[in-house]
């Protein structure tokens, strides 16, 4: 048993390496759909708990993160007609590296920690950590606004990683909710994304300057 | 069942507005919706019936006062807003591009509803997690309002806010996760529960917690250095929605703060969260004196003046004792007069199309005089000037840290309350003084004559005053009971 729960975590963390280095937007969603199923399936590993409310709760994290998402992306990104990344803050080879520095981070964020019933593996709340650090970190630094929705699913998958390794099931209901935030969250961000193209022509957010305090004397906005 | 009511009637009415074409019917569901809302939430101050759907949604003391301030503000808002929209079309008649399925009007009043319904979900939640849900849901509903006006700025303030505060909540959803896991799974997240079960909570698990969720609110109240997203939402947005985000919406930031507070002062963690909020109170303050000494553009300084306002909600809670009593006077005298100040900001800005302080002169000397009276008055309740409630949390706040011997704080918080005056008067009174612009008789007509354009920020004006003069009893002790809980 535990050697499947190992080679799932693992292969969470080699998504957020992959996703980390890789400037093809295609590539980018199609992984993150990858680790959503991932992380959805996670109870169904751990040992115990596996009632009907898990059981629920974990396909329509599936459709949802497995299907719709992707497929919402797939279409945001027909209508902008881009394929790929600029280049982002510090370049790929660096992310990567900040991606295995946010790996050692987490073990040691999770050495402080006690928990008070056993997790089936040690590996998994730093990698749950890790994908958080590595959604954070791939908002900030990349330039394209659909590749900050990405990060931004990255974070939740990190988020429903370490809720489902640490918690048994929770209130059906507050997750269904939960659940629901993040697709309206997800629906609105493509629109204002289908909005942005055709305002400006492009979807980079650091070109989205206009809004700021101190004006230059001689602009004279 | 009130809770119940509060939250599903304004959503359902949101979604009819959606599909109502009639305009005339749609804000007429939009005011009466309001005053049902302020109605109902009247009667539970005397009447709490038991609720039915489990614990989960209920009103305690703190939520009865955020809920009465949430519903005035709203219904101010829906009048002034009601008649902004009137005469917007009425400007804008021929103007209007391609008749779509949903105007743009229908956008906008379903989303003002169901941006009422998600806060009085945030105010009525006992269940952490669902009040977490709500918070989000504000955020969701109230950025297609930012994007109103459909200019490039608005789209981008529109971006800013929805990414900011989508990852700031996502931060607290972590946040959330850290409390159950320090609840050992036990039971649930209940606030009443938890706060029983209190002295039981893993500390570290709960520290880690408070922190995240302080970041993650923070992010949405508008702290520091977390509130990159408030100026620009602020200043683009139409200054109804600009008024409620302001005074509303930061206030259900807030709540969230205060509930895991709550928590942590029952787990014997007062003095560790005390240093943050003092720490992060004072940093808004400076650094809203900071930005509001060269600004340019009136509604950007709003915005920062909400920034330092909810750096003094902050710090007073951090000081304990009277200053937490001061911080909830401050709240409810900040969120009055901000958004009356607001309201009347979306006058001048209708009078002379223009956001930049320079091209706005002598208010007071030409025919919008009501306006600049208004715009006067408003300056001198929101520094602070004795008849205002804002000067009675202020006061209470000193008083707190020059009894507890915190001198330097005293220091840096005068300091900076009067780097803000001085930039605040000089703009205000650049406005308002001097040679008029020339403009045309109709545009001053319009904010001048609209009879809820400048009666409502008047009447929040004056409210603002009498609080300061006369704090009602019933208000008294339910402020007094959330003092006891938090304070010394």
């Amino acid at each position: 048993m535990n050697i499947y729960a190992d080679f799932l975590i693992i292969f969470i963390l080699l998504i957020n390496l992959i996703i980390l280095s890789s400037s093809r937007i295609r590539v980018c969603i199609k992984l993150m759909a990858v680790q959503g199923v991932l992380v959805a399936l996670t109870p169904f590993i751990i040992p115990h708990s596996v009632a009907t409310e898990v059981v629920i709760a974990s396909v329509l994290n599936i459709i949802l993160k497995g299907m719709v998402f992707p497929w919402l992306l797939f279409r945001v990104l027909q209508d902008v007609n881009i394929r790929r990344e600029v280049e982002p803050v510090g370049g790929y080879p660096f992310s990567l590296l900040l991606g295995v520095a946010f790996f050692v981070m987490s073990f040691w964020l999770d050495s402080y920690l006690v928990y008070s019933r056993s997790v089936f593996s040690n590996l998994a709340v730093p990698v749950a950590f890790s994908t958080f650090l590595t959604g954070v970190f791939i908002i900030v630094s990349r330039m394209k606004a659909l590749t900050q929705i990405i990060g931004y699913l990255i974070l939740e998958n990190g988020i429903y990683f370490f809720g489902s390794i640490l918690l048994g099931e929770q209130s059906l209901l507050v997750e269904l909710a939960i659940l629901l935030d993040v697709f309206v969250a997800v629906f609105v961000m493509g629109i204002a994304i289908f909005h942005i193209n055709r305002e400006f022509d492009h979807i980079d957010t650091h070109k989205l300057s206009e809004l700021k305090d101190y004006v230059n004397p001689q602009e004279d906005v | 069942m009130i809770a119940i009511l509060l939250i599903t009637v304004p959503f359902l009415t949101g979604i009819i507005s959606f599909y109502t074409h009639n305009d005339i019917v749609r804000r007429g569901m939009l005011i009466a919706c309001a005053c049902f809302h302020l109605g109902l939430s009247c009667v539970s101050w005397f009447w709490r019936p038991q609720e039915l759907l489990c614990e989960w949604f209920a009103f305690d003391s703190i939520s009865m006062v955020f809920l009465t301030i949430t519903s005035i503000l709203f219904l101010g808002a829906s009048l002034y807003g009601v008649q902004y929209l009137a005469d917007e079309s009425k400007h804008n008649k021929g103007v209007g591009g391609p008749k779509k399925f949903f105007t743009q009007e229908a956008i906008f009043s379903g989303c003002l509803l169901m941006f009422l319904s998600t806060m009085t979900m945030v105010i009525a939640s006992q269940q952490l997690a669902l009040l977490w849900v709500g918070v989000e849901a504000t955020t969701l509903a109230s950025s297609p309002l930012i994007y109103f006006h459909r200019t490039r700025r608005s789209l981008e303030a529109m971006w800013k806010y929805l990414l900011i505060c989508s990852v700031g909540i996502a931060i607290a959803l972590l946040g959330i996760l850290f409390l159950a896991v320090a609840n050992n799974n036990q039971s649930g997240m209940l606030l009443s529960d938890l706060l029983v079960n209190a002295a039981a909570l893993n500390v570290t698990w709960l520290k880690g917690a408070f922190l995240l969720l302080f970041v993650g609110y923070g992010t949405k109240m508008g702290i520091a250095p977390l509130h990159t997203w408030l100026p620009d939402a602020h200043s683009e947005a139409p200054s109804v929605v600009s008024a409620l985000l302001s005074g509303a919406l930061l206030n259900c930031a807030f709540l969230g703060i205060l509930r895991i507070y709550q928590i942590c002062v029952a787990a014997g963690l007062r003095e560790f969260c005390q240093d943050i909020f003092i720490l992060f109170g004072l940093l808004s303050i400076l650094l809203a004196a900071v930005f509001i000494l060269r600004q340019k553009d009136y509604k950007r300084m709003l915005a920062y003046s909400s920034v330092e306002h909810m750096g003094i909600m902050t710090l007073g809670l951090g000081l304990g004792g009277w200053a937490v009593f001061g911080s909830f006077v401050n709240m409810l005298g900040h969120s009055l007069t901000k958004a009356g100040l607001f309201f009347v900001a979306g006058n001048i800005l209708s009078c002379f199309k223009t956001k930049k302080i320079c091209d706005v002169r002598g208010l007071l000397n030409q025919g919008a005089r009501r306006t600049g009276i208004l715009w006067f008055a408003g300056f001198l309740l929101i520094t602070g000037t004795p008849p205002s409630a804002i000067f009675l949390g202020k006061f209470m706040l000193l008083k707190e840290m020059i009894s507890q011997g915190r001198y330097w704080i005293s220091i840096l918080f005068l300091g900076a309350l009067g780097l803000i005056f001085k930039g605040m008067a000089r703009i205000f009174i650049s406005m308002t003084q001097g040679h008029p612009v020339e403009m045309s008789e109709e545009r001053i007509f319009l904010a001048e004559n609209s009879f809820f354009r400048w009666s409502v920020p008047m009447l929040f004006f004056i409210l603002a005053i009498s609080l300061g003069i006369y704090f009602p009893k019933w208000l008294m002790t339910s402020i007094e009971i959330i003092t006891k809980g938090l304070g010394k």
